[in-house]
């Protein structure tokens, strides 16, 4: 460190820099001065600039690469559609369309199924509106009640009571050739289109 | 004398290589003001906390597995198979919680000795970083607890960053490491408790050491003796070269002391208390859960439930980063005048108030009167004394009450959900007429159950809501008990009457208990 000043005074290269006097740096009138030392010090920058960006390509594409996959949902049934009982609202597991070795449970997942009649039904998501805390169904007061903040919902998801902004998230769901699917692999959330 | 020249000349040659012993005597035996007494210890008792936190964490990392399929099972492994491994648990647990204490007892303090103002403002905003980054390692390390309180808990966080505008959904794919809570959230979450708050707090830690060791340590404020930038360094080293001792040993000896009495303290309340979960598996299918945060978190839980609904996502997203910049900014909005709290009585209210509001949101969190009780319809008796002498149709709507969980928010005889009035006297507020309408259309906070209950249903439970006159009082809105034919003549229990002794149940029926009413 102590050598540069002298190195400075001393360089043939480059014109001798009144910088301490102006109260400048040595280094940035370096890099202004051009010459050989000018080159390495814009070579550096360069080449670490160039670097690090490579280095971040990896780093930030993991970082950040879960909100870049490509939609997650995927139909999964959930058995026959003929299961389901006209005017019963149940609760129904299922395994989500995508997983990892280290998932353990967190891989299953359940939803409400509420059966109208067996061409039209309601599928909900078992998460809160309010804040995702799960809810849970009375059928004999036909609610939804959360065990949280007291968000309430009736049986077809509408908001009842409490402090959800919204209804329950409902599931996109079809019969196919007797199979009761719903369109699943996202945590729902406020937003979500349904 | 040998062995002290050899020492003297290691010391020589490390010091003269690394510059590291002269800096340590530095620390160690600069002047400080000889008014640092038992205020000053809370500091160093936070540190010392942290440093049980990177031991224990440390070894906890040996033993706990970061993985979602075996998280949970490696917790138990650890309390119940390795030994002392609950003891380690228990002291990260503990000493996470004290830390916590003893750090926001030490900002209380800094705050209410003015000591934040020059020239300690970096030294405050260093302390508030920490701070912030100490209530993060809380939060992932409830996180790490991987059972139903986490991963439920890690619901909510994910619900709450869900809210910020367009970003909301990236912003929580990343957060989570996917598009749902998995492995992936809890490697994530093992990383930011295990590598980078840890690593973000040694750096902060090391910055507020320096910094204080650059504006050196604070007198116990006086009054009459404000801050001047202009003047205050000059005098303050004055004073301090005159009257002051040496950290160590002299002011050294309470915080060590006070940190003696706290570890010792700490290993007390691991032994008996053991350590903090894990609670129920954490599997997503298992929803008869009511996840709460720790307790540092619990006035947070009641600030969530108590926002009004339509201004609650604006305030979760920019409340707290307001807050902490204001904390940060408070030094360079105050940088001078008096230290002493006599003087500043605006800032001692605020603290007041403050100090109040956490405690009063901390205790309403720990009772959350807003939840409902969920088994409240099928665990919870109803008092005998309300169903003794009552007609077969109002028994029915005792039943109904229960059975419509109506319950689960109300309470009779003092158990119950307290999210909506007690009904023990609802008689006295409400008509006949006035209960259906309430129990059809709902409204304040209630549920409609139009819908759901059938006529013969609400006119049972409204028979039976119409008794529940609290005992002594009269139905104050007539029309209650008289909508039923008959019923106001006949004999109605006082309630309050023979609580816990059912064999006389036949005694209600005198004269005196008729006469009453």
């Amino acid at each position: 460190m102590s050598e540069r000043p002298s190195e400075t005074s001393a360089g043939a290269d480059s014109p001798s820099t009144p910088s301490a006097e102006a109260g400048g740096c040595e280094g940035c009138e370096a890099v202004k001065s051009g010459g050989r030392r000018g080159f390495l010090f814009a070579a550096g920058t360069t080449l670490l600039t160039v670097g690090g960006g490579l280095a971040a390509v990896p780093i930030v594409g993991v970082a950040i690469g879960p909100a870049e996959a490509s939609d997650p949902n995927r139909w999964i049934s959930l058995g026959k559609a003929t299961n389901f009982k006209t005017g019963e609202t149940v609760l129904v597991k299922f395994t989500n369309p995508w997983d990892s070795p280290t998932d353990g449970d967190t891989n299953q997942n359940v939803c409400y199924v509420r059966c109208i009649d067996h061409q039209t039904f309601q599928v909900f998501a078992v998460t809160c509106a309010h804040l995702g805390c799960p809810v849970e169904w009375f059928a004999q007061s036909r609610l939804f009640m959360c065990p949280c903040h007291g968000g309430v919902y009736y049986e077809d998801g509408a908001r009842a009571s409490g402090p959800p902004p919204r209804g329950l998230y409902e599931y996109i769901w079809r019969v196919e050739d007797g199979s009761f699917e719903i369109l699943g692999g996202r945590l729902p959330g406020l937003q979500e289109s349904t | 004398m040998k062995s002290s020249g050899v020492i003297g000349k290691t010391l020589g040659w490390v010091d003269d290589r690394t510059g590291l012993v002269a800096v340590t005597e530095h620390a160690m035996f600069h002047k400080v003001p000889r008014s640092a007494k038992w205020w000053y210890v809370f500091g160093s008792a936070t540190l010392m906390f942290f440093i049980v936190q990177l031991v224990t964490g440390v070894l906890l990392t040996t033993l706990f597995v970061p993985s979602a399929a075996e998280a949970y099972q490696s917790l138990v492994y650890i309390d119940e198979k390795i030994p002392m491994g609950w003891m380690l648990r228990a002291l990260h647990g503990w000493s996470s919680n004290a830390m916590c204490i003893m750090m926001l007892i030490h900002m209380t303090q800094i705050f209410l000795h003015g000591t934040y103002k020059f020239p300690r403002e970096l030294t405050w905003v260093a302390g508030v970083a920490l701070c912030v980054t100490t209530l993060g390692l809380a939060f992932t390390g409830q996180i790490m607890r991987w059972d139903a309180n986490a991963y439920w808990g890690l619901g909510i966080g994910a619900a709450i960053v869900d809210r910020v505008p367009f970003a909301g959904n990236w912003l929580r794919s990343v957060v989570l490491g996917g598009p749902d809570i998995s492995g992936a959230t809890l490697s994530r979450f093992f990383a930011l408790h295990v590598f980078i708050l840890p690593g973000t707090a040694i750096g902060l830690i090391g910055l507020h050491l320096i910094l204080v060791l650059k504006g050196g340590i604070s007198e116990m404020p006086k009054v009459g003796q404000p801050i001047v930038p202009e003047t205050y360094r000059e005098e303050y080293e004055s004073r301090v070269k005159k009257t002051g001792v040496p950290f160590f040993p002299d002011a050294a000896r309470r915080d060590m002391v006070f940190c003696g009495a706290a570890l010792i303290g700490l290993i007390g309340l691991a032994a008996w208390y053991g350590p903090f979960g894990p609670g129920p598996v954490p599997s997503p299918t298992i929803i008869e859960v009511a996840p709460r945060p720790d307790g540092l978190f619990l006035w947070l839980f009641a600030v969530l439930a108590l926002l009004p609904p339509d201004s609650e996502t604006f305030l979760i997203l920019v409340g707290p980063p307001v807050g902490i910049a204001f904390l940060a900014a408070l030094p360079f909005l105050s940088p001078r005048g008096e230290r002493a709290p006599s003087r500043r009585p605006i800032s001692v209210i605020i603290l007041c108030i403050i100090v109040t509001a956490l405690a009063v949101l901390t205790w309403l969190g720990e009772t959350s009167p807003w939840s409902p009780v969920m088994k409240a319809w099928t665990s919870i008796p109803t008092p005998i004394e309300y169903v003794r002498h009552r007609s077969p149709l109002e028994l029915q709507g005792a039943i109904q009450l229960q059975y419509a969980q109506c319950r689960n928010c109300h309470s009779i005889g003092g158990e119950g959900g307290k999210r909506g009035p007690a009904l023990d006297d609802v008689a006295t507020r409400l008509s006949w007429d006035q209960l259906v309408r309430q129990i059809q259309q709902g409204g304040g906070n209630m549920p409609a159950y139009g819908k759901n209950l059938s006529s013969a249903e609400t006119e049972a439970l409204v028979a039976f809501l119409s008794t529940l006159d609290g005992g002594s009082l009269p139905a104050r809105i007539p029309g209650a008990m008289e909508r039923q034919p008959g019923r106001d003549q006949s004999p109605t229990a006082d309630p309050r009457a023979d609580i816990g002794d059912d064999s006389d149940a036949d005694a209600e029926l005198d004269s005196d208990t008729v006469a009453a009413r």
